[in-house]
């Protein structure tokens, strides 16, 4: 509370409404009441109307049958399923293709960002021109024009193209053999996670080694060596199983092996390439954010280039990259809806149906909203928990 | 509580666009009189029943359009067309951003019901078929196991197309997309082996977009009933029953013989059921709470149905009228009486 002057005890409501404290209560309650007033205005209003037009309402139309098909799907999933079940399709279908998208726009946009802060007129020229052209296009429309080349410019099952033995490329997709049904592989991919974890250690072990004794052990070549070594290691114990699932010409398609749609693969190629000229851009305002000291100094410390760069320039930059990089992850995670267009069956195309099948289309938005905010959520978190992670430690 | 939450904010989102559309059911005629114009649904593009290729719209069910516009304002023209997608229709009508839908929807139950929607006739009997490349050398559907079949989202079209595949035991890999334009684009650029949709529909496609029509083949079957309609709101019965009899209006005009060339002629008919349609004896316009002109309107500029289905159906895609004949030629076309 703020001391009291005489004045305030003569007219004591009018210096309650000079008091500062008094004030901004007052106006949070008006807010808060405005907000609150509109919500409810709206909400009876939806309510009045979906009334009156006898639409029915609530979520128990999920456990009804979908009974339409799901070109692709993660999970199993088939026209007897329910409506829940087609959902859960269509959410799983936009997280893989935005994770995908935002590994392959995160690895091209950094490569390119590195090349527009080169001293190489070319490269800079062409990372130039790439940024000029696919990030003035819209997205919707580089979607329509990279269909419309696989489909069109891509021959049919019957002509396929067979550019590696047991490899198609048809304008229904890309078919490629994958290895045949084998318990090895299970185990395959689990000595590969326990690769990655051991490289991790390996690589703490390194820097407090480095810290301790100044002593330097090539922990990436030999955490490297870790993720593939003990998978090869794996498969070998288990007598190197060959066997492969061939795709074949059976009916109208290709069956057995493993299939990338054109609606995917559109998707995915649409996504990386936009994205990625919005995170080089990230990188290069980044990078250009260190100050050139840092990079004379480390030379003079008599770090080589690469260290320079690796020890010396990115954990400076990264400082600067992350929160604007968390950004294009969520247009990246967002613009999947633009699926729609195309074909590809992500959570928005399903909704869509489902919205049309039953009429739920409140409930229908509802889910999706809920869905990309939970997602969109989940990146951010993660990001700042990575930016806080790098963040320059004061002492 | 997470639901709760969660449907409480798209309600807001949904309100937001019907609070825009400004939509209180029952006085749907009173808006459309105050704008001066219908608003009206329509399809994207489906040469026969809506396209705006040349310039205007036209097709079949596009003149049910301009048949309500005759009626309320004696102008065939004052209509505002809305191109639509399957999967946009529904709520486009529902939330008032549009009066009528007139774009061939199958009338059923549920859409009848749940969906908050009245159909207010049939004016064009369809059923479902499968177009095909001649090449493939397929000769009925029963032989489509393990096609890409290509198909429009939101329509009763997918949901027949998943039963008939599992009533055969056969699979199918659906490619859907939601605009006319561009499925059809796929289907003809060879990503899917099959298109299917109504039988006009594939008619349509296959004589304005394939480059060669006689490539291409429509399989015999017929998988379903498709009643095709306008669609109106529920809940406003005035403006139900003003779209509802214009379009019987003009099987009526039909069968009595009035056709947009002869109906100034037909003002001097004695015969009673035409001079009461036409509005030479009033009732009929006031009963409907339009002009006592309203049915001599529809036919001077619209035509009656049979001139409506030869000038677009048949002369552009060449089918014949089938089950959309007269009942007293064997077909369904059945006006209920205007006294």
């Amino acid at each position: 509370m703020a001391p009291k002057h005489p004045s305030d005890t003569a007219r004591p409501l009018m210096a309650l409404l000079y008091d500062k404290t008094v004030r901004s209560i007052i106006y949070q309650v008006l807010v808060f009441g405005g907000v609150f007033f509109l919500g409810w205005y709206l909400v009876s209003n939806v309510q009045t109307n979906l009334d009156e037009q006898n639409i029915a309402t609530g979520f128990g139309f999920l456990d009804r049958e979908a009974a339409f098909g799901i070109s692709e799907s993660v999970i199993s999933y088939s026209p007897q399923d329910n409506y829940g079940r087609a959902l859960a399709v269509g959410i799983l279908n936009t997280i893989k293709v935005s994770l995908t998208g935002i590994i392959l726009a995160t690895i091209i946009g950094t490569l390119i960002g590195i090349g527009l802060v080169s001293k190489n007129w070319l490269v800079r020229f062409i990372g130039k021109s790439y940024i000029d052209l696919f990030r003035n296009v819209p997205l919707l429309l580089q979607l329509f024009f990279w269909y419309a080349l696989i489909t069109n410019g891509l021959p049919g099952v019957r002509q396929a193209l067979n550019p590696l033995p047991g490899t198609f490329l048809t304008n229904r997709g890309l078919y490629i053999p994958i290895p045949a049904d084998n318990p090895a592989w299970f185990w395959v991919f689990i000595a590969f996670v326990v690769g990655i974890i051991g490289s991790f250690v390996l690589r703490r072990w390194s820097f407090k080694r480095l810290e301790a004794t100044g002593q330097v052990f090539p922990h990436l070549s030999v955490g490297l060596g870790i993720i593939v070594g003990l998978p090869i290691l794996t498969w070998l114990l288990f007598g190197a199983p060959v066997e492969m699932n061939v795709p074949a010409l059976q009916g109208f398609n290709f069956k057995g092996g493993l299939n990338m749609s054109p609606e995917f693969f559109t998707l995915l190629l649409g996504l990386t390439v936009y994205t990625a000229t919005y995170i080089a851009e990230v990188v290069r305002s980044g990078i250009q954010s260190v100050p050139k000291g840092q990079s004379e100094a480390s030379t003079s410390l008599g770090l080589k280039p690469s260290w320079t760069m690796r020890l010396i320039i990115l954990p400076q930059a990264l400082r600067v990259i992350i929160p604007p990089l968390t950004n294009q992850y969520l247009n990246l995670t967002k613009n999947s809806s633009l699926a729609v267009a195309i074909g590809y069956p992500e959570l928005v195309s399903i909704s869509n149906t489902t919205m049309n099948q039953t009429g739920q289309a409140v409930e229908g938005v509802a889910i999706f909203m809920t869905v990309y905010l939970g997602i969109s959520l989940l990146i951010s978190v993660f990001m700042n928990w990575y930016n806080k992670r790098m963040a320059l430690v004061e002492r | 509580m997470l639901k709760k939450l969660t449907s409480t904010t798209a309600a807001a989102a949904l309100s937001l666009t019907m609070v825009a559309g400004g939509v209180q059911a029952g006085d749907t005629v009173d808006a459309v009189k105050s704008q001066g114009y219908v608003k009206c649904g329509v399809n994207t593009s489906l040469p026969g029943f809506a396209s705006s290729a040349s310039g205007s719209w036209e097709g079949l069910d596009v003149d049910v359009c301009r048949a309500v516009a005759a009626a309320v304002f004696g102008d065939s023209e004052a209509v505002q067309y809305t191109p639509l997608t399957a999967a946009q229709r529904f709520t486009a009508l529902q939330s008032g951003e549009i009066d009528m839908l007139s774009r061939v929807t199958t009338w059923t139950l549920t859409r009848d019901t749940s969906l908050g929607l009245n159909f207010a006739g049939v004016n064009y009997y369809d059923g479902q078929g499968f177009l095909v490349r001649k090449d493939l050398g397929v000769t009925s559907a029963t032989q489509l196991d393990g096609a890409a079949v290509c198909v429009e989202p939101g329509t009763t079209t997918e949901l027949n197309l998943a039963d008939y595949f599992r009533a055969n035991g056969m699979d199918f890999e659906p490619v859907v997309i939601e605009n006319t334009t561009e499925v059809t684009a796929a289907f003809f650029s060879g990503r899917c082996d099959v298109y299917t949709t109504d039988r006009g529909g594939l008619a349509s496609a296959r004589m304005v977009s394939a480059e060669n029509p006689d490539d291409y083949v429509v399989l015999p079957e017929v998988i379903s009933k498709e009643p095709l309609g306008p669609v109106v709101r529920h809940g406003d019965d005035e403006w139900f029953d003003i779209v509802k009899w214009s379009l019987l209006a003009m099987v009526e005009a039909e069968e009595y013989g009035i056709t947009s060339e002869n109906v100034d002629d037909m003002l001097d008919s004695t015969n009673p059921g035409i001079q009461r349609f036409l509005g030479v004896t009033p009732g009929m316009g006031e009963a409907l709470g339009v002009d006592e002109d309203w049915a001599y309107n529809i036919i001077k500029q619209v035509g009656n149905y049979g001139e409506a289905y030869d000038r677009n159906v048949t002369e552009k895609l060449g089918l014949d009228r089938g089950l959309n004949a007269l009942w007293k030629d064997g077909g369904l076309m059945y006006a209920y009486p205007i006294r």
